[in-house]
Parts: C-alpha cells; sequence; structure tokens
C-alpha cells in the first residue's frame, strides 16, 4: 500500500480522478434519466456511447485529421465530432427504445425481460462495431468468444499539457477541458429537465404516468425524449473520451458501463445531480485506490463500492428522484 | 417478416403443444421407457449415425455430425460441450427459472468449480506446492480427483451463499447486475493473484478421473473425449433428477410461491431468503460441476476462458430454451453449443446470433422456445393486463 | 425463533363459547402506533380468548387494518406491545407469526395464482413440516409407515402389479423416507381442507380460474393449512351475496368448532352480529366500546360512530 504516494500527491491524484469521473457522469445520465422515468435499467446504454467513438472515429478519418492541428481547427474538429458522436449515440438510444423497448412496454413485460432484451441488444451492437475492426489475429483464428479486435487509435486532437498549477497540483488543457465541457452539458440538461416545456414533462411522467397521461402528455415522446437526451450525453462523453484517451474499440462499453452504473447508483439513480456526484466520486476513489495497490486492481473498485453502496443505501448519496419530486 | 415469423412460430407451438399433450397422456410405465429410451439414447450419441459395432454409417444422419466435413470439430468433444452446457442451464434454471433470480454472473461459479480442481489437484499449482511444503508432503502428492470433487462442490456452494446473503434482498435487476460484478471480480482475481492462480500463465496438468493427464491414460486422455462425454451426460442425468426431485418437492412450490407473491407466501409461513439462498446454492453448485468438468478435461485453465460473455451466453441458452422447463433449458443449451460448431460458416457471428436470438426471443416469446407451462401463463396475463388497461 | 413453539392441530379441544374461565390467546396490550405526527393507534388493549369468535369492527379509516397489521407483525408499535400465547409479536418475521399459531387472509385476495388450488394450500401445509431441501433430495431418512400409509396394491395384474406389489413390501421392510410421507399427509390434509370449504371438486384447477367466492375460501382454506390457533379474516366478505354470506357464517363457525380462534375484521355489520362473540369497535385509532354484539350494538358511543351510515353498508 503505497501510502506516500497517495498524500505525497494527493492533489494531482484527485484532479485525474475528477477528470476521469466527469466521463462516468456524463454516461451515467443515460442511466439515470431512463431510470427516472421507467424505473429500468437501460444495459444497452454503454454500447449507446461505444457507438458515439466510433462516430468520433469516423468523423476524424473522414476529415483527415492529423496529430496536434493548429487550435482553431481543433475545436472546429472537436464540434464536429461532438455533432457527430450527439447524432450517432442519440440515434442509436432512439433505435434501440422504438425496436426492444416499446414491443415489450406494450406488453407489461417483467424488468427481468427487459434486462435480458437490452444484453441481447448490447451483444449485437458491439459485434457489429467489431464487424468494422481489424482483428488481431490475422483473419485465421476465432475464439470461443468470437475474433478478439484490435484496439484502435485516433489522432491526438489536443497534446496533453500542464495548463496551469496550483500548489503542486498540475491541472493539464485536456483535463481542464474534460472538466469544463462535462459540468456544462450537466449544466444544460438540469435547465432543461427543470427549467423547459420539455422536462415539466419528463417530470410529470416520471412521478406519476398515469396522471400525466391523464393531463395530455404524451408518453411515447416523453420516452423516446429522454432516451434521445440520454444519447447526446453519451455521445459528449464519447467526444472527450476520443480527445482523452484517443483509442477505442468495439468491447469498450462492458466495464465502462459497469462503471457509469455504479456511478448512478452511487449518486442516486433518477437523480441528475446524484450522477454528477457519483461519477465524480468513483473516478477519484479509482485513482486513490490504484494508487494505493495496482492499477490491475482498479476495475474491482468500482464493483465493491456497487456492492456496498446498493446494500448499505440502495437510495445512493442523493435519493432517487428525478427532478427533486419524488422523495 | 415479423408476421411471417410469428406464423411459423404459432405452428411450432402448435405441435409442441401436441407433443406435449400426448406426453402428458402416456402411463407411467409408458412414460419410464420413453425416458429410458432416451437414456440409451443419450450414451448412444458419441456413435451417432452409425450402427454400434460396425462401421456401416447411416447416410442421412451422418451428416448431422461435426466431423463429418473439412476442418470440423470432434464430433465427442462437442457433445462433451453441449452437455457441459446443458448441466450450467439447468443449474442456472434453478435460480433463473424456478426461483426467479436473474443472475450475470453465473462464469463466477463455473471458474470457482474449475479452480478448485486446478488449485488443489495439479501439480503444478502453488496451492499444491504450499501443501507439501507445509506438511512435508513429496513432490508428486496432490489432492486426487475424486476428493477435488467435493471441495469443488462445497467451494462453490460456499461462494453462493456468500454472494446471496447480502444480495438476495436487492430488487431483480440490480441483483442481476450485482451478480455481473461478482462474476468479473472472480475473473480479475484470478488474472491478478498470480501467487495463488499463477495468474494469466494459466495452471496445467489438471487430474481427471484416471490422475494427471498422459499418454498412459486409458479413457480419459485429451485426444479422444469420448469417456469424458459419458462422464458428462452420468453427471447430467443425475443432476436432472435431483433437480427433478426438488421441483416435485415443497422446495418447488416454495420458489414458485415466492415468485408469485412473496409476501403472501411469507404470511404462509414461507421463508423467502432461505428459498432463494438455497437456490443459490445449488445453483452455484452445479455451475462448479461444470467448471470442475470442464477444467479435468481440458487439463488447463487460465482467466480469459472465464469471460463474462459466457456468463452472458448461459443466461441466453436458458431464456431462448424456456426458463423455468429443464427440457427447455437443454434444448437451448444444446442449440447454443451446437450450431456453430456444425454450421461453420455462421461461427463468425455465432456472438451476433447470440444477441439477435435472445432480441428476438424476448421481443416475441418471452417464455421461451419450449416454455415451462406455468410461466408462458403468467407472462400472457401480464399482456393482457396491459391490453385491457391502454 | 422461539422456543415455545407449539403446534396447534386441526382437532384440538372444543371450547364452548359460554362466558366462564377462559385463556388469553392474544393480548393487545396499551399499544400506541404512530406514522410521523399522525397516531394511527391510541393506546389500543383488549383481549382474544381461546375458542372465541371476535370481531374487529369500525367505521372507514378508523385503524382496522392497522390494527390488524400490528397483530400480524407487519407494524411494530411504537409503545406497548402484543403478546400471542404469552410470547411478543412485535418484532418477528412474517414466517416466525405463522410458525407461532396465527394465519390471516387478505382483504384484496392473494392467492398463488399459477398454482393450482391444491398447491396453494399444499405450500401453507408445507410450514409445519420438517424436511426441506436435504431431505427433498437424498430421502435418506426413513420413517416406519402406518399400516393405512403403505403404498396400495390397486392394479389388476401383470406388471403393474407385481410393481405395486414389490414397492409395498420394501416400504415395510425398509420404511418410507420423511419426505414421501410428509408430501402424501400434506396433499392428504390439503385435500380434506378443500373439502371443508367446499371446493374439493376444483383441486386441480390453476387459482386464478376460479370464480370470485372459490378464491376466498380457497385463501380461507389456505390459512387454514398452516395449523393456526388464531385465524384473522380480512373482511372475508367483500364482494359476496347475501347468500354467499349466509354459507361464509356457517363455514366461519366450522372453522370455530374444528379449534380454530379467529378474528374478524368485517364492515357488514349483520354479519359481524351474527357471528361473532364480542365485539371490539375502533374509532379514529382508539377502543370505544368491547363487548356481546347486543351490548355494543346499544352502545351510544358506537351508534355515534356508524351515525348517518345504514348499518349493513357501513
Amino acid at each position: 500500500m503505497n501510502f506516500d504516494e497517495l498524500f505525497g500527491h494527493l492533489g494531482q491524484h484527485t484532479v485525474d480522478g475528477l477528470a476521469k469521473g466527469a466521463i462516468y457522469a456524463l454516461i451515467a445520465l443515460g442511466y439515470t434519466l431512463v431510470y427516472g422515468v421507467l424505473r429500468l435499467i437501460n444495459f444497452a446504454h454503454s454500447e449507446v456511447f461505444v457507438v458515439g467513438t466510433f462516430a468520433v472515429l469516423g468523423v476524424w478519418t473522414a476529415v483527415g485529421l492529423e496529430n496536434n492541428p493548429p487550435v482553431a481547427q481543433a475545436a472546429l474538429f472537436l464540434l464536429l465530432g461532438l455533432a457527430a458522436a450527439a447524432l450517432a449515440s442519440g440515434g442509436t438510444a432512439l433505435v434501440i427504445e422504438r425496436l426492444a423497448y416499446r414491443p415489450l412496454r406494450r406488453r407489461n413485460a417483467p424488468p427481468l425481460v427487459f434486462l435480458i432484451t437490452a444484453i441481447g441488444l448490447s451483444l449485437v451492437i458491439v459485434e457489429i462495431l467489431g464487424q468494422l475492426l481489424p482483428d488481431t489475429l490475422g483473419g485465421t483464428m476465432t475464439t470461443l468468444f468470437g475474433r478478439p479486435r484490435q484496439v484502435v487509435g485516433m489522432p491526438t486532437i489536443i497534446e496533453s499539457k500542464p495548463l496551469f498549477t496550483i500548489a503542486g497540483t498540475s491541472i493539464t488543457n485536456v483535463q481542464f477541458i474534460t472538466l469544463i465541457a462535462a459540468l456544462v452539458m450537466m449544466a444544460l440538461l438540469d435547465w432543461f429537465i427543470n427549467r423547459t416545456k420539455y422536462g415539466r414533462g419528463v417530470r410529470a411522467v416520471a412521478q406519476n404516468p398515469e396522471t400525466a397521461a391523464l393531463m395530455g402528455v404524451n408518453q411515447d415522446r416523453v420516452i423516446m425524449l429522454i432516451f434521445v437526451l440520454g444519447g447526446v450525453m453519451a455521445g459528449a462523453a464519447a467526444l472527450l473520451w476520443s480527445m482523452r484517451t484517443g483509442i477505442t474499440q468495439n468491447e469498450l462499453g462492458f466495464v465502462l458501463g459497469l462503471k457509469a452504473f455504479t456511478a448512478a447508483v452511487l449518486g442516486g439513480i433518477g437523480n441528475l445531480r446524484g450522477a454528477l456526484l457519483g461519477g465524480l466520486l468513483l473516478g477519484v476513489v479509482e485513482v486513490y485506490a490504484a494508487t494505493l495497490y495496482n492499477s490491475s486492481w482498479e476495475d474491482v473498485v468500482a464493483f465493491v463500492v456497487l456492492v456496498v453502496v446498493l446494500m448499505f443505501r440502495p437510495t445512493g448519496l442523493l435519493g432517487e428522484s428525478l427532478g427533486r419530486a419524488r422523495a | 417478416m415479423i408476421d411471417k415469423l410469428r406464423e411459423v412460430d404459432d405452428r411450432r407451438r402448435a405441435l409442441l403443444g401436441g407433443i406435449g399433450a400426448r406426453w402428458r397422456a402416456l402411463s407411467r410405465g409408458q412414460r419410464f421407457l420413453a425416458g429410458a429410451a432416451m437414456v440409451v439414447f443419450a450414451y448412444y450419441l458419441p456413435s451417432f449415425g452409425k450402427i454400434p459395432g460396425t462401421n456401416l454409417i447411416i447416410p442421412g444422419l451422418v451428416s448431422l455430425r461435426t466431423d463429418y466435413m473439412d476442418g470440423g470439430s470432434n464430433w465427442s468433444g462437442v457433445l462433451f460441450t453441449c452437455a457441459i452446457y446443458v448441466l450450467v442451464a439447468i443449474g442456472l434454471n434453478v435460480v433463473v427459472g424456478l426461483a426467479g433470480l436473474l443472475d450475470l454472473g453465473y462464469i463466477g461459479f463455473f471458474a470457482i468449480g474449475a479452480y478448485s480442481v486446478a488449485l488443489f489437484g495439479s501439480l503444478n499449482s502453488p496451492v499444491v506446492h504450499w501443501l507439501q511444503q507445509t506438511f512435508d508432503l513429496p513432490s508428486t502428492w496432490a489432492v486426487t480427483w475424486a476428493i477435488c470433487l467435493p471441495i469443488a462442490v462445497a467451494l462453490t456452494m460456499i461462494s453462493g451463499v456468500l454472494l446471496g446473503w447480502p444480495t438476495l434482498r436487492l430488487r431483480g435487476d440490480y441483483l442481476a447486475i450485482v451478480t455481473l460484478g461478482f462474476g468479473e471480480i472472480i475473473r480479475i482475481f484470478a488474472r491478478n493473484m498470480t501467487e495463488v492462480t499463477r495468474g494469466s500463465q494459466g495452471i496445467n496438468g489438471i487430474p481427471g478421473p484416471e490422475g494427471a493427464p498422459s499418454a498412459d491414460n486409458q479413457y480419459f486422455g485429451l485426444i479422444d473425449p469420448k469417456w469424458w462425454y459419458f462422464l458428462a451426460i452420468t453427471v447430467v442425468l443425475l443432476m436432472v433428477f435431483a433437480v427433478w426431485r426438488l421441483e416435485n418437492s415443497r422446495v418447488g412450490r416454495a420458489w414458485l410461491a415466492i415468485r408469485e407473491d412473496e409476501d403472501a407466501a411469507a404470511v404462509m409461513g414461507v421463508y423467502g431468503f432461505k428459498y432463494k439462498l438455497w437456490a443459490f446454492a445449488i445453483g452455484a453448485a452445479l455451475g462448479g460441476l461444470a467448471g470442475f468438468l470442464f477444467a479435468s478435461r481440458y487439463a488447463f485453465i487460465d482467466p480469459t476462458q472465464f469471460n463474462v460473455r459466457l456468463s452472458i451466453l448461459f443466461v441466453a441458452m436458458v431464456v431462448v430454451g424456456g426458463s423455468g422447463n429443464m427440457v427447455g433449458v437443454a434444448f437451448g443449451a444444446v442449440l447454443l453449443a451446437y450450431l456453430p460448431e456444425r454450421f461453420r460458416a455462421i461461427e463468425d457471428y455465432r456472438w451476433l446470433a447470440f444477441g439477435v436470438a435472445m432480441v428476438l426471443v424476448m421481443v416475441l416469446r418471452p417464455q421461451g422456445l419450449i416454455p415451462s407451462r406455468r410461466r408462458a401463463r403468467e407472462l400472457e396475463d401480464r399482456a393482457k393486463e396491459a391490453a385491457a388497461s391502454v | 425463533m422461539s422456543d415455545q413453539t407449539t403446534t396447534a392441530t386441526g382437532d384440538g379441544p372444543k371450547i364452548p363459547s359460554q362466558p366462564g374461565p377462559r385463556r388469553t390467546l392474544l393480548d393487545v396490550d396499551h399499544v400506541v402506533l404512530r406514522f410521523g405526527g399522525v397516531v394511527a393507534l391510541n393506546d389500543v388493549s383488549f383481549q382474544l380468548y381461546e375458542g372465541e369468535i371476535l370481531g374487529l369492527i369500525g367505521p372507514n379509516g378508523a385503524g382496522k387494518t392497522t390494527c390488524f397489521n400490528v397483530m400480524t407483525g407487519v407494524y411494530k408499535p411504537t409503545s406497548g406491545e402484543v403478546r400471542f400465547a404469552g410470547v411478543r409479536v412485535s418484532g418477528r418475521k412474517p414466517h416466525q407469526i405463522s410458525r407461532i399459531g396465527i394465519s390471516r387472509t387478505f382483504q384484496n385476495i392473494r392467492l398463488f395464482p399459477e398454482m393450482t388450488a391444491l398447491e396453494n394450500v399444499m405450500v401453507g401445509t408445507d410450514s409445519r413440516h420438517k424436511t426441506s431441501v436435504p431431505g427433498a433430495l437424498f430421502r435418506i431418512y426413513r420413517v416406519k409407515p402406518k399400516p393405512e400409509e403403505l403404498p396400495q396394491v390397486t392394479a389388476a395384474g401383470g406388471l403393474p402389479r407385481l410393481w405395486q406389489q414389490v414397492r409395498r413390501g420394501s416400504a415395510k421392510i425398509f420404511g418410507l423416507s420423511r419426505h414421501v410421507l410428509e408430501e402424501r399427509a400434506a396433499e392428504k390434509k390439503s385435500l380434506e381442507l378443500l373439502r371443508f370449504v367446499g371446493i374439493d371438486g376444483r383441486a386441480n384447477e390453476v387459482a386464478r380460474n376460479l370464480p370470485y367466492g372459490d378464491q376466498r375460501r380457497l385463501e380461507i382454506a389456505r390459512a387454514l393449512a398452516t395449523e393456526p390457533k388464531l385465524i384473522c379474516l380480512d373482511e372475508p366478505a367483500a364482494g359476496f351475496n347475501p347468500a354467499e354470506k349466509e354459507q361464509l357464517l356457517t363455514l366461519i363457525r366450522q372453522i370455530r368448532d374444528r379449534g380454530h380462534t379467529v378474528l374478524l375484521i368485517e364492515h357488514d355489520m349483520r354479519l359481524v352480529m351474527g357471528v361473532t362473540d364480542r365485539v371490539v369497535v375502533l374509532e379514529f385509532g382508539s377502543k370505544i366500546a368491547d363487548g356481546t354484539p347486543s351490548e355494543v350494538s346499544r352502545d351510544p358511543r358506537v351508534i355515534a360512530a356508524y351515525l348517518g351510515e345504514p348499518v349493513d353498508a357501513a
């Protein structure tokens, strides 16, 4: 246990964790939105995120992005990537809802049927994306788990360098952009849900679907809206991920999705601000744990957090509520 | 296209219903004979399409085997895999189909079963080395295969209870995610705890009924897995019998009652938690048994073999086949293990196909291909309620 | 689990309903229940004597169901306690309460809808049996069967007859497993209970397909199957027509005659007056009267509480 390292550079590790957690938080929003309204876990949401990273990769490849472009170009390509990712992720989420969830809802299927469907969908998306990637074994071998696919790199759009240093803690430009962008997206979503007409509809359906339907809220439209919103947030996360790590792979979603789900549960699933808090917290805890032990144990942290939270405080830190209305 | 699928499905259902009715109309003696015939057939399968004792083949049937084409897999080997998957499906069916708990971490129990025999039975395992040194045993000493078996079952049961104890109070979908995490944690432990499991190097020399793998082994060798299949199918038949006994006793009734109305069951004196825990432990033991046989057969395991994807495959076998019905889940298991082997063209797309199958079955026919009659009714009732409330 | 667990028997001593020295079975002792600031039960005390039929009545919202839930362990009282045969009820889990001898039916029927009527009742009888998973699995524990429990030889001849004879002989020599005996006893007793409530003809029908009245009867049979000393009926006549109510009255008396104590929560005043030995009246969470039906119906406070409500629809 490396306490010296952790406490010697506590600020640095915290900043690293926050930047990491910002992405979890953005993905967690998708789980939270769907759970808040439909009370079900959209297991396929992690794949919505992965589709976003593929869209970013596709756009950047198509426009011929090279490493470290000038600032104006980088900004343009980031916006382009965001648009593509948001479109792809939002679209995927919408397709999932229309093709799979809506027929199940019509039939009043039990929650586990939704979950199994979502797992199947998740597998389908992973495999379709996998067809786009070259395989690691040169096309001759398959394992029991299918063809292992290569991790593909993307051009570095912004070179990571320290932006400023406060009390020995340096924040890189990439971390800064990640955090700010995540917070802005989060604030926009919060505003949308709490201040606009559409948001009111979402909150109404979340609180009481029957009454909302009687008051003339179109439930199907609200549900489509939340899937799209969750998808767009996942798209933003995909862009930030691409910018930060510069890699993607079709099976990226599984672990990342579980972590984002953990973040949502930690903050209180169904609660937008909870997703932010849970994501940031989980990121920080993970970085601390990786420093204390070894980064190969990093993934265990999220699962342990998940089990502990569910056992002792299943409503999470901030409680389950979409739009503050449900106790 | 969807309508066409439904039409085909309706016809298949009618046929199935006919078979079911005919089966129930048989007398006890006739049922016994039919069952015995099926058992005999199960043991005949390795020579499927051939006439035993001769070299004659039956042309139509033989093409169903996987070894009568270029680069096909060993037929007995495929049968062994099928038997292992059937065992897994029957175990998972106790948890998912009977007790109604979705366990996505079943691969964890499979892994624990496999690692039990590897760690205690193999001469190359750090655990055996440690035991040799501590108790001053000869360097050829390791735990006998036959003793590894109860160890594996006990360890998996204990891990099932340890996982179930804190988590069974959770809501169904939360439980599913937590178990998924458990499956992944087991794999990470196997990978990271190199001083115990040798990490990603894996463990070889895992024993079978005849001891450590060697060329001298008469029956349970690495080349011809026929006897491995016989062993596995024997275990499967025994376990089918055991689960059938449970299903048709107060235990089965308690599971059903809990699934239908847990509060009312509690008022009738059914301690839900206890029976759920039993379901978890029994399911875990069966999964561990499957892992145990798997590790013995291949004599080598490493953490990558216990990918969470297998967990999802296991769930797919149960739900596609028809959860709650042993015939159904066994059928699902055989289907998902056999088809990719026989039709090599789809091998690359097998996971895609599994995913599509899961979605299609859930959207079109959530009770599975060969459903349990009760499960089918439960789901139909929910659908009717939904239709009535619109 | 309580060490005072005793098994009630179906044909216990018949206790006459005349007044006299009686044993208290259930003791509701100064029970107060608050939900936040709301007082749901305010210092309620009453006793239930062995072998009687007690009616618990009161206008809507008087706290009948709340009181019922305290008695069956669903809620824990804020202060005071409920004792059953000297054992504290509060704080026990529902299955433990069933074990000490309290059973109940539900106001809104809660059967196991996809199980047959017989299976529904068998779930109740199972709670008094000893074998569990190992017993059902291995069936090693053997018991010497009584002569009437031996397998019967019924087949006319041939192989089936030989087989049955072998089974009978081996049961004589080796005994039968306790699991098998209990399973048969459960089935026999469940059928007997179905006959008792009058729906044995539908034993193999799925519960949800039974007509409404039969579902209510099945619930009673299921509650009786746990061999309770006290059976609590929560508005058993809801939705019944007068003829069915009359049959229910007879059934309730028969239940008492089998040796069970009955607690009846009911809206229908006529039903309550016709069958109960004693009535406890609740209003706004407090007890306002306790006595024989005729005493209670003359009580001015009871009349005031029910004022303006027609007596039979109250």
